[in-house]
């Protein structure tokens, strides 16, 4: 057109979508098509700056999105259509929202004057992912689609990050209206995370700090979520006070498994060193945690004799599940940087000597030891073999849910933050091979594995199909027991071993099943055949299904039985049926 | 130490609950209110009233009045988990602050004849309630008050011949010259 007065940022709202996303550095979105994103899927099509991965199941883009996220700490984009698209992802977004992870969600919505009339692939996207996001929106007209889509962006990824989404109309997605750039006004003037924390309380947490006998750290994803100098603060404060340090499972890496202070995880499944500091302690750094149940065990008996520092952006993590004394409001990086500032002028470091004797005594346990066995292949030493492998490289791994993602936890060192991506507040099975998918799009040369199990990997196995379209060479290394390994552990130790419905009788070949997706398939059956095969797999440049067979019936520990307190763990080597029996009974109806 | 019961703890601890009432200023936007009852339900969280209006038209700001009851810790908990909403501006414990008036407005239908009528004219005004209706056989009473003022005069009027009641919900603002 000739028209003089050509406004550039007049457009379409199916332009401004894939507009705004350049204008937020998306470079990658995963997305399924449908008719209610035809006209963005069209933007899509005539562009060269965004690359689309198609994949194969809605989930599959959520989780894959989740996992680009987590690897880079930038926020992933979801396109999908609305109706069925939309609920398919209500898996991944809440998923994200319990674990913190920036989502971007744009869904299609049937138009704006079909909408409550039960039209066709229609549903109340916003209503059903009110409670899984941090924040939606429904944009009914166009010339409030800039604003949204930037604010989207701005809520997923400052203060605690979350998942959003944004459902659009098609009628708006065909309607011309004005675009602008990202702007501060775009943000809800009542959205003000805190940032810094107070500095009276930095203080007070310092003098603690410098008073201890019995120090322990426990750090979380916050400081993840945090970005690299959060971790790198981590370190240094380690460093500079000598205390010892553990983590949950969605904090490993922020501090090397390799480091001298690392205790192991701590938790249901973590180590005895680890969950014994926690308990005996005096003085406790929360640094990005949330005293889950998982790692709290039984929480009148939690750490009964410690004074309780807690680090967290979110105002409702504090004092929610455990009263602290010193809860620090606050951005991990930021208030870790003030902490140090502080530590370093006004204290030195305690003498924890006996503490440590005491720490030592703890390890000399050996809480993850286990029997060797030449005939077949155990679950932990698979991956010890796999560890071993892959040290050196740039390795990136992620899990479905269960007793592979526990014994990887305890048997992978992770020695940088970003390189663990793994379900841990929803445990959702089936959430590792598309996050893999994810994490591959972002690190095309690194070498990304999902340790799997084979009951969650059927969950989302259509997206091998996805990674053979898109050659992204990731590694599903299945640890093959033929059970939902763990439920069948909690049928053993709870309900009088009575395995219902928790064995797969008939599982896929999953050799020729990789052979059917057009990648590579390999086997191990004989932990003499292991060393080779994991070698195989690392080589080959194409993805790879790994069936990695191993002992049936090796139940996961050490595990603080459900109802119990720290110091009530149970160790392998205790762990007899009469044992296990007696320390399981009081628990049996809790999760 | 005055720990919640634990997820691993399944017999009731008691620790005793309060009642407070939670003033919150919220964008006037759709989908706000269903955000904040969607919390509580969620969550488990106890709405003994819930009002509702826009108080300031153009910034597009509303008032919602919350009375909750809970342990200290999930009225703290409630509170915090309202305030990082995106839309929500501010949360006040207005029984925390102590120093609020709260008001609810009821309007009391009621039917009879005789002497039951006569009396329930002699309470009303006594509590200062109004007619704001009435037939040969009926009366429906406007009353403002606090709660228990309010159930006092519901209670005094079951015997008398009570119909209904719609009730408002309870409002509150603090006392003296400083705003929320």
């Amino acid at each position: 057109m000739s028209d003089k007065s050509h406004d550039p940022n007049k457009m379409t709202g199916a332009a401004m979508i894939v507009r705004a996303l350049i204008d937020h550095g998306v470079q990658h979105i995963f997305g399924y098509p449908g008719g209610a994103v035809l006209p963005i899927y069209d933007e899509i099509f005539q562009q060269d700056k965004v690359e689309h991965i198609l994949v194969r199941h809605e989930q599959g883009a959520g989780h894959a999105a989740e996992g680009y996220a987590r690897s880079t700490g930038k926020p992933g984009v979801v396109l999908v259509t609305s109706g069925p698209g939309a609920t398919n992802m209500v898996t991944p977004l809440t998923d994200a929202l319990m674990d913190s992870i920036p989502l971007v969600c744009i869904t299609g919505q049937v138009p704006t004057h079909l909408i409550g009339n039960d039209a066709f692939q229609e549903c109340d996207t916003v209503g059903i992912t009110r409670p899984c996001t941090k924040h939606n929106w429904l944009v009914r007209d166009v010339n409030d689609l800039a604003k949204v889509l930037h604010e989207a962006f701005y809520v997923a990824s400052t203060g605690r990050p979350g998942p959003v989404v944004v459902d659009v109309p098609k009628d708006v997605q065909f309607a011309v209206g004005t675009y602008h750039p990202p702007r501060k006004s775009d943000v809800h003037l009542s959205y003000a995370p805190r940032v810094k924390g107070d500095a009276g309380q930095i203080r007070k947490a310092v003098a603690l700090l410098a008073s201890a006998k019995r120090p322990v750290i426990y750090s979380g994803g916050g400081v993840i979520n945090s970005g690299p100098e959060a971790a790198k603060l981590l370190r240094e404060l380690v460093e500079v006070t000598g205390f010892p340090i553990t983590s949950t499972l969605m904090g490993l890496g922020a501090y090397p498994a390799s480091g001298p202070n690392w205790l192991g995880m701590l938790g249901m499944h973590g180590t005895y060193e680890a969950n014994m500091a926690m308990h005996d302690c005096d003085a406790m750094l929360c640094v990005g945690a949330r005293f889950d149940d998982r790692i709290t065990g039984r929480t009148d008996a939690f750490s009964p004799n410690s004074k309780k520092i807690h680090i967290d952006i979110d105002p409702s993590s504090i004092n929610k599940n455990i009263r602290v004394d010193i809860p620090i409001i606050g951005d991990c990086g930021n208030v870790l940087g003030d902490l140090l500032q502080v530590f370093k002028a006004e204290a030195k470091k305690p003498d924890i000597r006996p503490w440590w004797q005491e720490i030592a005594k703890w390890r000399a346990r050996n809480s993850l030891s286990y029997k060797k066995n030449n005939d077949v292949i155990l679950p932990q030493f698979a991956i010890q073999k796999l560890f071993e492998a892959t040290r050196g490289r740039d390795t990136y791994i992620t899990t479905e849910v269960g007793q592979h993602q526990m014994w990887a936890a305890q048997f992978f060192g992770f020695e940088e933050p970003h390189r663990w991506m793994t379900s841990g507040g929803l445990g959702t099975m089936g959430y590792g091979l598309p996050a893999a998918l994810g994490v591959q799009v972002a690190h095309p040369d690194s070498l990304v594995i999902d340790i799997a199990g084979d009951a969650s990997v059927q969950m989302t196995m259509q997206e091998m199909s996805t990674a053979v379209q898109y050659e992204l060479p990731i590694k599903i290394f299945i640890l093959n027991n033929q059970y939902m390994g763990m439920v069948r552990q909690w049928q053993q130790l709870l309900h009088g071993n009575r395995l219902s419905h928790s064995y797969s009788e008939a599982l896929p070949d999953f050799v020729k099943l990789a052979d059917a997706f057009g990648c590579v398939g390999l086997q191990a059956i004989k932990p003499g055949d292991l060393e080779g095969a994991i070698k195989e797999m690392i080589s080959v440049k194409r993805p790879v299904l790994f069936d990695c067979r191993v002992a049936a019936l090796e139940n996961c520990f050490p595990m603080i039985p459900s109802g119990k307190a720290h110091n009530e763990m149970l160790l392998p080597a205790e762990a007899n049926d009469e044992a296990t029996a007696a320390a399981f009974a009081a628990g049996k109806a809790l999760v | 130490m005055n720990q919640p019961a634990s997820a691993y703890f399944m017999e009731e601890r008691r620790v005793p609950t309060e009642a407070h009432t939670l003033s919150v200023l919220v964008q006037n936007e759709p989908g706000v209110l269903a955000r904040v009852i969607g919390l509580f339900s969620g969550r488990g969280y106890n709405i003994e009233s819930l009002t509702v209006s826009e108080t300031e038209n153009q910034k597009h700001v509303s008032r919602i009045t919350i009375v909750t009851t809970g342990t200290p810790m999930v009225i703290e908990q409630i509170k915090h988990q309202l305030d990082r909403m995106v839309p929500v501006y501010r949360v006040v414990d207005m029984t925390l602050s102590g120093r609020s008036i709260e008001r609810e407005l009821a309007m009391v239908k009621l039917r009879g004849t005789g002497e039951h009528r006569v009396e329930a004219l002699r309470l009303a005004e006594a509590f200062r309630a109004r007619v704001i209706d009435a037939t040969t056989e009926s009366f429906v009473f406007e009353i403002t008050g606090n709660s228990a003022k309010i159930n006092q005069f519901i209670d005094l009027m079951r015997p008398l011949g009570l119909v209904e009641v719609s009730r408002t919900g309870v409002a509150a603002i603090g006392r003296g010259a400083e705003g929320m």
